[in-house]
């Protein structure tokens, strides 16, 4: 057993290349602060990439960023807020979630699992804001893709091709991102007391108006009182957040209540509030450091409460809705119940579900990542192997066949 | 035309070609295959009209199930296949070969679903972008990315482009706007990638297939997002004496944290070009023209024309005119908007160029245009989306004069590679093609092209769907496959081992 430290991407390469000739696969790790996620990988060596950390180049007016892969988050976030900008897919903290501390994670660890959060639904996840990478690929070979500007086609876009696999097509070792201005003020509008189908419509009503909403989300009752210190207890909340220049922000409050009047009483949560309601639904505060599988389903927004209703018959389940009903928080009473859960989202017009936390001994037998059709799994299966070809990096860490 | 180098033709699938034929119409009945030369013609080149060449065989399929049955068909002949959206192509990319099927999807083109609800189309890729902005424009809906050919050109194709517009800045590309694609690979699998939801699972196939210019599937199937129209949209027309000036203000503007709808510079010849064309009463005596249009609700927009005035006035603007009517915005769009026709009025042709820089670099880049115009002895105009560094220098030349398009060629070449020299890339929107495809070492090396090209192993290893396209070499799916060892020591010895 060994653990690489490489503080440069020169290291990296060179540790990636001493595996291949070996055959010794590796688990990659920035701050191990998603390691919980994802099927356990079946590696003896680790090559954890924290110390390949700093920005390396920040111009606001260029909006963009370049950070070594190890650079935290916090660190990252630290700095554009300093500048009044911001990471706008508004990436999700982890550590609650598995009860650990906030504020760990790497830029890197961002790009692997594609993180977002509520914003997603205006703005995007991390792979809509990645613009260029370098990474050193399974073949023990550093190339890049990208720029460093918005606008590029220049070539296939493998900087989005490493969203989302979860180290296991290449190690990138350098990212630059689009960066954007942060809003100058918010306010999320609160309704009360709406069933599940009443808060799906509210949000289609809000998210299709020209309001310019940049969260919608719906709390049920057992939620609503685990987020924004308790603020919101008793009754199920569905909250739609606006961002934006004080003066915009009030027009779009006022013509938004306007057009939602008839789904009765409404709250105002100013800025400060509202930072902090949206942090909560971001991370997962409601069933942050519980022990119960957590699952992650994204859907079509309007398919989402109507999956649930359906799951309450067959399972205990407690969830909230992010992303208009789209992005569904599901807590399991008992066990995963994994066959149940994906027929049920099959049924309602199809989706996908990831098993965000659960034990190993589950996460080992189980699928973790929704299961593709066989056309599309022998796709990815080649991709891996082009990237991967001797299956060395995080082995196992998306699916059990073929090696993914 | 100069030099361009593609594939050699396969002598055994051109002597087949009458059997191919009879069996493309087995497969695509009625009149969705072409073979007599007169029909074939019109399809003989895309959007970058110097490259002709005519194909082996048009079809038309109708049907997913047809699409499948003729890639399955040529995949297991050997048969190249180049697809074709409606050709706007300004790169090349739907350039026909000697001995390949142009597979062309203009009749996959009904809107098959209008969700608003989730806010999404699901269309045909034969649809064209302006017509998924149109099928929902009564209930006050449109999709953003607004190619400059957004009339003729299709969603199938901007998906292959990664279609940009006016608009990237603040609503992104069309990689940022498809949720899902349906699509068939080269051996005929059908493949759904996303869908209505927001994430798709697994690899970022959709990511990779958006820009990769129809050389890995071929879309028959798209699900975009569509959003609400903003409230309303104003502009302010600024002109500069400095195309310094004009860019210090363009990130004056974006330092203050404010993202325009649109934001557009055009540079002295391209400013003249266009009023002498349409009269829109753009401001003759300056050097740069910015036009910077703010969308939302009227509130934002009292509060930041204001705002984006008083930055423009500190940068030293020297006209500076704010619409006052939707009239008075769209005359002020009127110029650039008809900046490529302006340009050929005034020069028997145009070179359209595309590439993109850190906008910091922009008088840089324009300083070194203007010296590279006097080498090569011809004038370039030049419009810009200043908001994400986009630049489209329109180079002026006289196909008639012997020699004259070839200069063009090199002096467009040397502009991208004064883009890439200072951080920017061979092409922001129009793709890489035929056009740029040799440029392509000046941005990427060997190694970098190679996992590129593996890439394309995965989905298509015989390099059968429009080869010849993007890459500048093109290198065996076994010869990539092939592993460079690096037996060694086992790097940092003395780290802990435990």
């Amino acid at each position: 057993m060994t653990i690489f430290t490489p503080s440069s991407s020169e290291e990296v390469l060179s540790a990636v290349q001493w595996a291949l000739s070996a055959e010794e696969p590796l688990e990659i790790l920035g701050h191990g602060s998603k390691r919980g996620i994802g099927r356990p990988v079946q590696a003896a060596h680790t090559l954890d990439l924290s110390g390949v950390s700093g920005v390396t180049l920040y111009e606001p007016e260029e909006l963009v960023l370049s950070a070594k892969a190890g650079t935290p988050v916090a660190e990252i976030e630290k700095l554009l807020d300093d500048n009044r900008q911001q990471l706008a897919f508004e990436p999700m903290d982890h550590g609650p979630l598995f009860g650990k501390e906030p504020g760990r994670g790497t830029i890197g660890g961002v790009l692997a699992a594609n993180i977002s959060g509520p914003r997603r639904i205006k703005a995007g996840a991390a792979r809509d804001h990645i613009l260029g990478i370098h990474a050193v690929s399974g073949r023990g070979e550093a190339f890049k893709s990208g720029g460093r500007v918005v606008k590029n086609v220049t070539g296939y876009d493998l900087s989005k091709t490493m969203a989302g696999s979860w180290g296991t097509l290449a190690v990138v070792t350098d990212l630059t991102f689009k960066v954007l201005p942060a809003a100058e003020t918010e306010t999320t509008l609160v309704l009360h007391n709406l069933t599940d189908d009443q808060a799906a419509n509210v949000m289609a009503h809000a998210m299709g108006s020209s309001a310019e909403v940049s969260g919608a989300a719906h709390l049920p009752v057992l939620v609503s009182g685990k987020v924004a210190g308790g603020t919101l207890s008793g009754q199920a909340a569905t909250v739609l957040r606006m961002e934006g220049v004080a003066p915009s922000v009030a027009w779009r409050i006022a013509h938004l209540k306007d057009l939602l009047k008839a789904a009765g009483e409404m709250q105002e949560i100013g800025a400060e509030g509202s930072r902090a309601l949206w942090r909560d639904i971001r991370d997962c505060a409601p069933f942050a450091g519980g022990k119960k599988p957590v699952w992650r389903v994204s859907m079509a927004p309007s398919q989402g409460h109507r999956m649930i209703d359906a799951l309450r018959r067959e399972a205990g389940v407690n969830a909230f809705y992010d992303w208009q009903g789209g992005l569904i928080w599901l807590e399991m009473a008992a066990g995963p119940e994994a066959v149940a859960l994906r027929a049920m989202i099959r049924r309602f017009g199809g989706g996908h579900a990831t098993l965000i936390r659960a034990g190993e001994p589950e996460r080992a037998s189980l699928d973790v990542f929704e299961p593709q059709p066989p056309a599309l799994a022998a796709l990815s299966a080649r991709l891996k192997a082009e990237f991967d070809p001797k299956g060395i990096l995080n082995p196992g860490r998306m699916s059990s066949v073929p090696a993914i | 035309m100069s030099g361009l180098t593609m594939p050699p033709s396969d002598k055994a699938t051109l002597a087949r070609r009458a059997e191919i034929v009879a069996d493309m119409r087995s497969i695509v009945p009625g009149e969705g295959v072409v073979d007599a030369e007169r029909g074939m013609r019109v399809f003989e080149s895309d959007g970058l009209t110097a490259y002709r060449q005519l194909p082996m065989v048009v079809v038309l399929p109708e049907t997913t199930a047809q699409v499948a049955r003729i890639l399955k068909y040529c995949s297991d002949r050997n048969i190249k296949v180049v697809p074709r959206g409606s050709g706007t192509s300004l790169s090349g990319g739907a350039l026909p070969l000697e001995d390949a099927v142009l597979l062309v999807m203009s009749r996959f083109s009904r809107i098959l679903d209008i969700d608003y609800p989730n806010r999404v189309v699901v269309a045909q890729p034969g649809v064209t972008n302006l017509g998924i902005s149109i099928a929902v424009e009564q209930d006050g809906f449109y999709y953003a990315p607004d190619p400059s050919s957004q009339i003729a050109c299709s969603i199938g194709g901007n998906v292959a482009e990664n279609s940009g517009g006016v608009h990237c800045l603040k609503y992104g590309l069309t990689a940022n706007n498809v949720l899902g694609i349906e699509m068939v690979l080269m051996n005929g699998e059908i493949v759904r990638l996303g869908g209505k939801h927001l994430d798709a699972e697994g690899y970022d196939l959709l990511g990779v297939m958006t820009g990769s210019e129809g050389l890995l599937g071929v879309v028959t199937e798209v699900t975009v997002r569509i959003l609400k129209k903003p409230d309303m949209a104003r502009a302010l027309l600024v002109g500069f004496p400095s195309s310094e000036q004009g860019g210090q203000c363009v990130a004056d503007i974006i330092a203050a944290g404010i993202i325009p709808g649109g934001m557009e510079m055009m540079d002295r010849p391209a400013i003249h070009a266009a009023e002498a064309f349409v009269q829109a009463g753009y401001p003759l005596d300056v050097e740069a023209l910015l036009i910077v249009e703010l969308d939302g609700c009227g509130a934002e927009l009292d509060h930041l024309i204001g705002r984006v005035e008083e930055i423009a006035l500190k940068n030293g603007s020297v006209t500076c005119r704010i619409s006052q009517s939707e009239e008075e915005r769209l005359n002020f769009w009127l110029g650039r908007k008809a900046a490529f026709p302006a340009v050929g009025r005034i020069s028997p042709d145009y070179y359209c160029m595309d590439g993109t820089i850190p906008r910091k670099e922009l008088p840089r880049v324009l300083h070194g245009m203007r010296q590279l115009s006097e080498e090569y002895g011809l004038r370039v105009a030049n419009v810009f989306h200043a908001g994400d560094g986009n630049l489209h220098p329109l180079i002026l030349y006289d196909a008639n004069i012997p020699g004259e398009l070839d200069k063009a060629e090199a002096f467009g070449a040397d502009i991208l590679r004064l883009c890439v020299k200072v951080g920017g890339v061979l092409t922001g929107e129009h793709g890489v093609g035929v056009e740029k495809r040799d440029l392509m070492g000046e941005m990427f090396n060997q190694t970098d092209l190679d996992q590129q090209m593996r890439v394309k192993c995965a989905f298509d290893p015989g390099h059968l769907l429009n080869p010849g396209k993007v890459f500048p070499q093109l290198r065996r799916c076994a010869e990539l496959g092939r592993m460079h060892i690096h037996r060694g020591r086992m790097p940092f010895p003395d780290i802990p081992r435990f």
